[in-house]
């Protein structure tokens, strides 16, 4: 009995085992079949009225039912842009502070003390930008913008209207601030993979830090970089906490960074639940259908160049 | 040598040092400053009714304990489903799909399942969990927090089990183990903390999203340990309480937050544990 | 079966085999017939024939990429876990062509295989040796237990390990993982060991104890090893194969392979004087 047991298990464990795991594969497949499925039958109400014109035209009327994805799109836009803003050149500043400058025993505990930061729940970022940031924009920073920048031709437009704290300009920085430590692990993990006699070739020619960084590690793992880069933007356009609790929700576009606007997630996180008809429902889950493009071309472009780079292993 | 050239040099590097200095101090002071302010904050909501009560209404006293059960009992049942589709797909991709076409479709899908705004799976999870069953319930929270795990424990399944040296699995299959012993037995046994470091920071990952819960698993004020029904759960509880008017109900939610924070940073810290004894 | 043996022993008569004369005491254990090996499109053995005898040590000499790896591979079609790589002919083992073989279980019962580096499985020193046995045989506590002693006396590691039992084969050294790799090969009673230039990643001392072992093994074993280091192969084998560029050069007694080989290449490459 027990032999032919084993023997049993022997043969057709293997087909028994491939085709279990097989499986379990294909549900993921699936999984993201009926993920673009859903998104496009639940949208399907708006976008047979509306038709593509739902992407670039404005409006967001529940009473009179009519839909346009313009202005939460440009928002994401605009605050992803603000994000990318930041958050590029001053991860770039800390990698570079971390890869050439730090004292050695201080390097490990910072990088390891940014990642963790970047597994910090978004909606702290979130919390934190109404309850501090906010009053000290309405009070100090914005105030100061308006009275000066305001006043520059062509920029000052951005520049207006009254410090109300919350709006386009901190959702942005926020959204900065929590793509940061990402891009910066990120970045780091591409650095030090570049191979040390590179670097100490570059040093052993009298190169400065700065020149061995820009002209020897940043064109040698170029991709990588672009890559993480292109992955905390896939990140700022979906993020919904640290987003909804500081844009103001206003379906309305305005010039002034400082005005309250909307993203489409910050749209979806205050209205999906509370959305009634047919169309509103259905206009919501197309600005998912929008995000949702928009967001896997971006993490395609990000995850191409990552993998293009080395064998960048990072999430 | 041009001496003219070399200061100018130097001047750069001071400079752009200086800068990357200043920019660090920046970044540096700012996120300790939301740790400051969170852990400031959210001690002073910490006190035995923060875990012994349920939400109150605005206005009197109360605690987050359905909220803290509720989550507690999604990112289980979530990481629960999770894991052994994550381990099995992970095992087809590492081990059968090498050179695959399949594999490759299903390691790119993955890739994008990755990291895809976590509001749409909620979006998606509610288009099949919450229509289907006609209204929001916990189900289909432990769903969309389900979905969201699964891909962090396929790649780091796959990566783990990539790391397991193929001589490892030919002198395996050399002794005459089926291939499916060789996985189960050797490669597994390799590549365990690895795979459970996955699986924690799944976990950690999973239990501070927000915004899949919004629509799936909604919240509910009151005690309730029914996946039927709409669920308490922290995130969601320290969104609404957070963006509300009431002094009682914002200092709940910094309470809330900073149980969050520390739950998602001792993961983090324990899976980082688990991977360096390994080396 | 037999049919097919005496076609392909009678189409080909092979310059390249050496002539070993038959020896009753040591009858061929393996016999490789008009062997073509193929990575895809890139082939990497050409009509190898070659019969290697019983319980002696054969060992296969060339430079790196000559195929020697790829031949001792295909004794036990290992390579058959990677798609692409294919086998054409025949390799008798006990007159049954393996590569026509279905069930791979039974095979590799009968032919143990040792690595290049040390793969203890990532369990106890006493679970690595139980666990091939336990594939094949169901033993009570005490036989398995004695079987595994008896396995770690054979490779002469018992006394080294017998107080560490449950702990970690990855903690042993480099040349006791690889005599417990030896042990855990030996357990199952295979009838040829397959050993796959087993010293390269070893220390001198314990090359100097594993050669002693396959010494001590031959006895018992067919046994053929791959090797660089042609002291090595000049030392602890009875017969040497020297490949070139996927071919078989020449073959026979260590000793004449060494001191007068027939072949020029062969001549250049154990006096060093290869390109």
């Amino acid at each position: 009995m027990q032999k032919d047991r084993q023997r049993f298990l022997m043969r057709f464990g293997d087909p028994a085992f491939r085709s279990l795991t097989l499986a379990f594969t294909l549900l993921v497949l699936m999984m993201m079949g009926a993920l673009v499925y859903v998104l496009i039958e639940g949208s399907w109400p708006a976008l047979r009225i509306f038709g593509p014109a739902f992407v670039w035209t404005s409006g967001w009327n529940p009473v009179t039912e009519h839909f346009g994805a313009f202005v939460p799109l440009v928002g994401t836009l605009i605050t992803s842009f603000i994000a990318m803003l930041i958050g590029v050149p001053f991860s770039f500043g800390l990698a570079f502070f971390l890869t050439e400058i730090c004292p050695h025993p201080l390097r490990q505990p910072i990088a390891i003390a940014i990642e963790l930061l970047a597994a910090v729940p978004s909606i702290i970022y979130g919390i934190w930008g109404l309850f501090v940031l906010a009053p000290l924009f309405q009070h100090d920073v914005e105030p100061f913008l308006i009275a000066t920048l305001g006043n520059v031709p062509v920029i000052g437009m951005f520049f207006q209207g009254p410090p109300i704290g919350i709006g386009m300009l901190l959702a942005g920085i926020i959204l900065g601030l929590m793509v940061l430590p990402f891009i910066t692990a990120v970045m780091r993990e591409v650095f030090v993979s570049v191979p040390a006699v590179l670097r100490e070739s570059a040093y052993g020619l009298g190169a400065t830090r700065w020149e061995v960084v820009w002209r020897v590690v940043l064109p040698y793992c170029r991709k990588g970089v672009v890559g993480g880069v292109m992955l905390g933007l896939g990140r700022a356009l979906g993020e919904t906490m640290a987003v909804t609790f500081v844009i103001g929700n206003a379906h309305h576009l305005s010039t002034s960074l400082l005005a309250p606007g909307t993203t489409i997630s910050a749209a979806l996180a205050n209205e999906f639940t509370e959305a009634d008809g047919v169309i509103y429902t259905a206009s919501l889950v197309g600005l998912g259908l929008v995000l949702f493009v928009l967001t896997f071309f971006v993490l395609a472009i990000g995850k191409r160049m990552l993998l293009g780079s080395a064998k960048g292993g990072l999430a | 040598m041009n001496r003219q050239v070399v200061k100018r040099r130097h001047r750069r590097d001071s400079f752009m040092t200086a800068l990357s200095l200043v920019m660090t101090g920046i970044v540096l002071f700012t996120l300790g400053s939301i740790l400051f302010t969170l852990i400031w904050n959210g001690l002073q909501a910490i006190r035995p009714s923060l875990f012994l009560e349920s939400t109150p209404p605005p206005g009197s006293e109360g605690g987050l304990a359905n909220a803290i059960v509720g989550s507690l009992m999604m990112t289980g049942l979530g990481i629960l489903i999770a894991t052994p589709v994550g381990i099995f797909t992970g095992t087809f991709l590492a081990e059968y799909g090498r050179h695959n076409r399949l594999a490759e479709i299903v390691r790119f899908v993955n890739d994008i399942l990755l990291s895809p705004p976590s509001i749409i799976i909620g979006l998606f999870v509610y288009g099949i969990v919450v229509i289907g069953m006609g209204h929001f319930s916990g189900w289909a929270g432990v769903i969309a927090l389900a979905v969201i795990a699964v891909p962090i424990i396929i790649r780091t399944t796959e990566d783990m089990l990539s790391l397991v040296p193929d001589a490892l699995r030919e002198a395996g299959a050399a002794l005459g183990t089926p291939r499916w012993m060789v996985i189960t037995r050797i490669s597994y046994r390799a590549a365990f903390q690895g795979m459970l470091t996955g699986i924690l920071l799944a976990v950690a990952r999973v239990s501070g999203e927000t915004a899949p819960l919004l629509f799936t698993a909604l919240n509910n004020q009151f005690w309730s340990t029914n996946l039927n029904a709409p669920l308490a759960n922290l995130p969601v509880v320290i969104f609404q309480f957070a963006m509300s008017p009431y002094d009682d109900w914002r200092s709940l939610a910094w309470g809330g937050a900073l149980l969050i924070t520390t739950a998602v940073l001792v993961l983090n810290i324990a899976a980082r544990l688990t991977t360096s004894k390994k080396a | 079966m037999n049919n097919i043996h005496d076609l392909t022993e009678t189409a080909k008569p092979s310059a390249s085999n050496g002539g070993i004369a038959p020896d009753p005491q040591h009858p061929e254990k393996i016999g490789v017939r008009d062997l073509n090996f193929f990575y895809g499109e890139y082939q990497a053995l050409k009509d190898i024939n070659i019969s290697i005898p019983d319980r002696r040590v054969t060992a296969f000499i060339g430079p790196s990429g000559c195929g020697k790896s790829t031949l001792l591979r295909t004794m036990n079609r290992i390579y058959n876990m990677y798609p692409g790589q294919r086998a054409e002919g025949a390799i008798m083992v006990d007159g049954e062509n393996i590569l026509a073989q279905r069930d791979l279980t039974d095979l590799r019962s009968k032919i143990g295989m040792v690595f290049q580096k040390p793969t203890p499985f990532p369990m106890s020193i006493y679970e690595n040796v139980a666990f091939g046995i336990r594939l094949y045989e169901k033993l009570g506590k005490t036989e398995l237990e004695e079987r595994v002693v008896w396995a770690l006396k054979r490779v002469a590691l018992w006394n080294e390990v017998k107080d560490k039992l449950q702990q970690p084969g990855t903690g042993l050294s480099g040349g006791q993982q690889q005599r417990l790799c030896v042990a855990r090969a030996v357990a199952v009673k295979p009838e040829i060991l397959l050993m796959d230039e087993p010293a390269s990643a070893l220390d001198p001392i314990s090359t100097a104890k594993l050669e002693e072992l396959m010494e001590e093994l031959r006895e018992d074993y067919c046994i053929v090893i791959v090797t660089h280091n042609m002291q090595q192969a000049a030392r602890a084998a009875d017969f040497t194969a020297f490949m070139y560029l996927g071919e078989l050069v020449e073959f026979g007694p260590s000793e004449q392979i060494f001191t007068t080989p027939a072949n020029e290449r062969t001549r250049d490459y154990v006096t060093g004087r290869f390109g």
